[in-house]
């Protein structure tokens, strides 16, 4: 019964968003105050027959309804309830639906928040409805979550034992609050495009807490993934550069670069189409990793799905909701150049450099993405783009970045004096020197990349802080740059740190034996069986030595699931904050001897901090504005009535 | 030749008499030399797992990364070049097996497509900086003008 519920909920949701469409691009003119009403109800009703049919799927899981198909196929009745609930999203259907969710919860909040005016609003909202009726189709017609199975089995398959992870759970939603949350920013940008004229001007300003808050959410989601690879899989790594994480990585890079140049179309009027351009391929990269994600053309550790049909409707609607905005954008930019005037000195100029270099980052990350999964469907040729292709260019490419980075929010806008910022940053040069002598002194081997990078995250770390010094006293907005600067610094240090200065053993051990991996020594004590409540596990017991005394106990494990027989590494992790040691348990060699794997990455732990710390960057420029647009009086109101 | 003292019944009972200070074994082709083993890893790291998913023969727990890390160690051994063994890989596995495409006529286009985008982006960046700065001159002549 809830799964027709949910599936009806579905069938009303894209009536209404259909509605939603037509009404909200009819209340873009002037007269049509009417229309604007009904766009703001239907957003309202789609959003709550959204909100049903998630729910209804989310019942069928908690109850164990083993006649929906996907929940059969992801959920057992011993699955921890915790599992149960995120093992909704864990397959294509539920994560299209959870897709949907989100954009309800952004149409609702365009709605309510009715930034930009009661046009703009009706305009994005047209806009919202056509991309949440071409998904609706999407789901209803290849990917519907409440299929039955008839007869039901009694027991479901079970959810992949990966993905019984609490990180691995939240992953999804966050990345789609990236993702989908960019759809609004395009929304905004599209409707600009479809108001022209004075009206579409403040779009970017209407449209940038959702620009904060989907980079904040991409900012989280890609860290949160990074440390789910770091301390699931059974190897030093945490980043592969593997199509999934590349996926999330380039909505990243664009969404950055949005956020940079909306700021100088907002305070300054400048690069109008540029910034348009960018909301545009902002969301087209959400597509575009969806596609990569959902059809089923790369296959990796995260893909779960593989249907052709999904993949040709997924290029379509990119094809359609790409094409239809950059057609817009061509008919109307030509009427919104605005043409700025700025001194090369200022911080336009810097703004700009920052958009080439991360969208040169972008197509790196592209075209090493697409360009073989191309080759291979035009020529046959099957070749790799790894770690290494990436590393060739991002490293040289984020060094620059990084070295320009301190200069941007020193800069004044339209003129500044080159000269005097740089006398007002000499000082972070001193806390390049001290990083750089504190690396030489504590690490070796001495490695002069490692050093130099260590050196580079000195100067970002402390010309932010210059940045911030400068600005004591202002609202807490101001200091957004500065912290979210600061907090790609301190990631830096630990990406140089683990990526330099890692040590590995790999040993087979015996109880008893000792091994040694960095300033560590280890005692291997055996290891024994445990039942857990899905699954059987192997763990051993090893001992953090100093001298003869026992300081901490560690347990690397090795489970079967009992559904599915797969086996999964549970790997230990002891971190000081400033160090992390990680076991990984490896084959049984018999006779109680066992591979074990161990790895020392000094620094890991601030890679994901300094994500955290960018983030909370994002979190302040988004409620300092709030807090300062709250006090303000209304002047939108009368405009309005000016307008009518 | 085994005397009488290294008989294997002995050597069991050493050996669990010394269990306290006993250290574990490396994996059984390990260098003991730490740059070579160094170079191992890194070379490792350029070698794709064949069977895998994006990972490479350095990270993987497949068999067959297994087996492909033994036959790197063994030509190491022997003495080849990095470059020879990788050629020597390619020759068996085709350029899939290589991390970083090597630069031929169907990846050029991958190779040169950042320096497009780079030199594109950056020339239109270079007309809107003009375009700006000759705005910003005409603006800053007509102030002077009304002044």
């Amino acid at each position: 019964m809830t799964g027709e519920l949910g599936q009806l909920s579905l069938c009303f949701a894209l009536a209404l968003s259909l509605v939603m469409a037509n009404a909200g691009i009819l209340g873009a003119k002037d007269a049509n105050a009417t229309a604007r009403r009904i766009a703001h109800g239907a957003a309202m009703g789609f959003f709550v027959f959204i909100v049903l049919a998630f729910g209804a799927l989310v019942y069928a899981y908690l109850v164990s309804d083993f006649s929906l198909r996907i929940v059969a196929d992801d959920s057992t009745t011993l699955q921890p309830l915790l599992y149960k609930i995120t093992a909704v999203w864990s397959n294509h259907e539920g994560s299209m639906l959870l897709w949907m969710l989100v954009m309800a919860f952004y149409t609702a909040a365009i709605a309510l928040a009715g930034r930009g005016g009661p046009r703009l609003t009706s305009a994005a909202l047209g806009v919202m409805g056509l991309l949440a009726a071409a998904f609706l189709l999407f789901i209803l017609f290849t990917s519907s979550p409440f299929l039955r199975f008839d007869p039901a089995p009694f027991e479901g398959a079970g959810l992949n034992p990966l993905l019984q992870d609490p990180g691995a759970a939240m992953h999804p939603p966050m990345l789609y609050f990236g993702y989908v949350g960019l759809s609004a920013s395009f929304a905004y940008a599209a409707a600009a495009l479809i108001l022209g004229g004075g009206d579409s001007e403040n779009w970017s300003r209407a449209a940038r807490p959702f620009m904060l808050v989907a980079w904040m959410a991409l900012t989280c989601g890609i860290a949160l993934g990074s440390w789910w690879a770091y301390y699931t899989l059974g190897w030093g790594g945490y980043w592969f550069w593997d199509a999934v994480e590349n996926a999330s990585l380039m909505p990243w890079l664009v969404a950055t670069a949005l956020l940079h140049s909306a700021l100088a179309t907002e305070m300054r009027g400048a690069f109008r189409s540029w910034t348009l351009l960018l909301a545009i391929l902002a969301f087209s990269m959400s597509l575009i990793g969806t596609f990569l994600v959902r059809s089923g053309v790369i296959t990796s550790v995260h893909s779960f799905a593989s249907d052709p049909t999904r993949g040709f409707f997924i290029l379509v609607l990119i094809g359609l909701a790409v094409g239809g905005a950059l057609a817009l954008f061509a008919w109307r930019a030509p009427s919104l150049q605005g043409g700025a005037a700025f001194k090369p000195e200022s911080r336009e100029t810097a703004l700009l450099i920052n958009n080439v270099l991360l969208v040169v980052a972008l197509t790196v990350v592209f075209a090493g993405t697409l360009y073989p999964l191309a080759l291979d469907a035009l020529t046959g040729q099957k070749i790799t783009v790894g770690a290494p292709f990436f590393a060739v260019f991002f490293i040289p490419l984020f060094i620059l970045l990084m070295l320009l980075m301190p200069f941007g929010p020193r800069l004044g806008w339209y003129s500044a004096d080159l000269k005097a910022t740089a006398r007002t940053l000499a000082p972070a040069l001193g806390a390049a020197a001290v990083a750089a002598v504190t690396a030489l002194v504590l690490a070796s081997p001495r490695i002069a990349t490692g050093i130099g990078a260590i050196a580079v995250a000195g100067w970002l770390i402390g010309g932010s802080a210059i940045d911030a010094l400068r600005r004591k006293g202002a609202r807490a907005a101001a200091f957004a740059a500065a912290i979210a600067h600061a907090g790609l610094g301190v990631s830096l240090l630990g990406i140089a740190s683990t990526t330099v200065w890692r040590s590995e053993a790999l040993v087979v051990v015996g109880p008893g034996e000792k091994l040694t991996v960095g300033p560590y020594t280890l005692r291997f004590d055996g290891v024994a069986t445990v039942d857990g409540p899905n699954y059987k596990g192997s763990r051993a017991t090893i001992d953090l030595m100093d001298g003869d005394a026992v300081t901490a106990v560690m347990h690397p494990e090795l489970r079967i699931y009992a559904a599915g027989g797969q086996d999964l590494s549970v790997t230990a992790i002891r971190t000081t904050g400033l160090r992390d040691l990680k076991l990984v348990l490896g084959d049984d060699r018999g006779q109680g001897r066992w591979t074990l794997s161990a790895f020392v990455s000094p620094l890991a732990p601030l890679i994901w901090l300094g994500a955290l710390v960018m983030a909370l960057g994002g979190a302040l420029s988004l409620f300092g504005r709030l807090r300062a647009r709250a006090p303000e009086p209304k002047p939108a109101p009368a405009a309005v009535l000016a307008a009518e | 030749m085994m005397t009488k003292a290294f008989r294997p019944k002995r050597l069991l009972l050493a050996l669990l008499l010394a269990t306290n200070t006993a250290i574990a074994a490396p994996l059984p082709d390990a260098f003991s030399d730490p740059a070579t083993e160094a170079r191992a890893h890194a070379l490792q790291r350029q070698l794709r797992c064949p069977v895998c998913k994006g990972q490479s023969i350095d990270e993987s727990g497949a068999d067959l990364a297994a087996d492909l890390r033994h036959l790197v160690r063994q030509q190491i051994a022997e003495g080849r070049s990095d470059d020879e063994i990788k050629a020597y890989l390619r020759a068996r596995y085709g350029d899939f097996i290589l991390m970083q495409p090597p630069l031929e006529s169907a990846t050029w286009l991958l190779w040169l497509a950042p320096f497009l985008v780079l030199a594109g982006a950056g020339g239109v960046a270079w007309g809107v900086i003009s375009r700006a700065k000759k705005a910003q001159e005409s603006n800053d002549s007509k102030e002077i003008a009304d002044f």
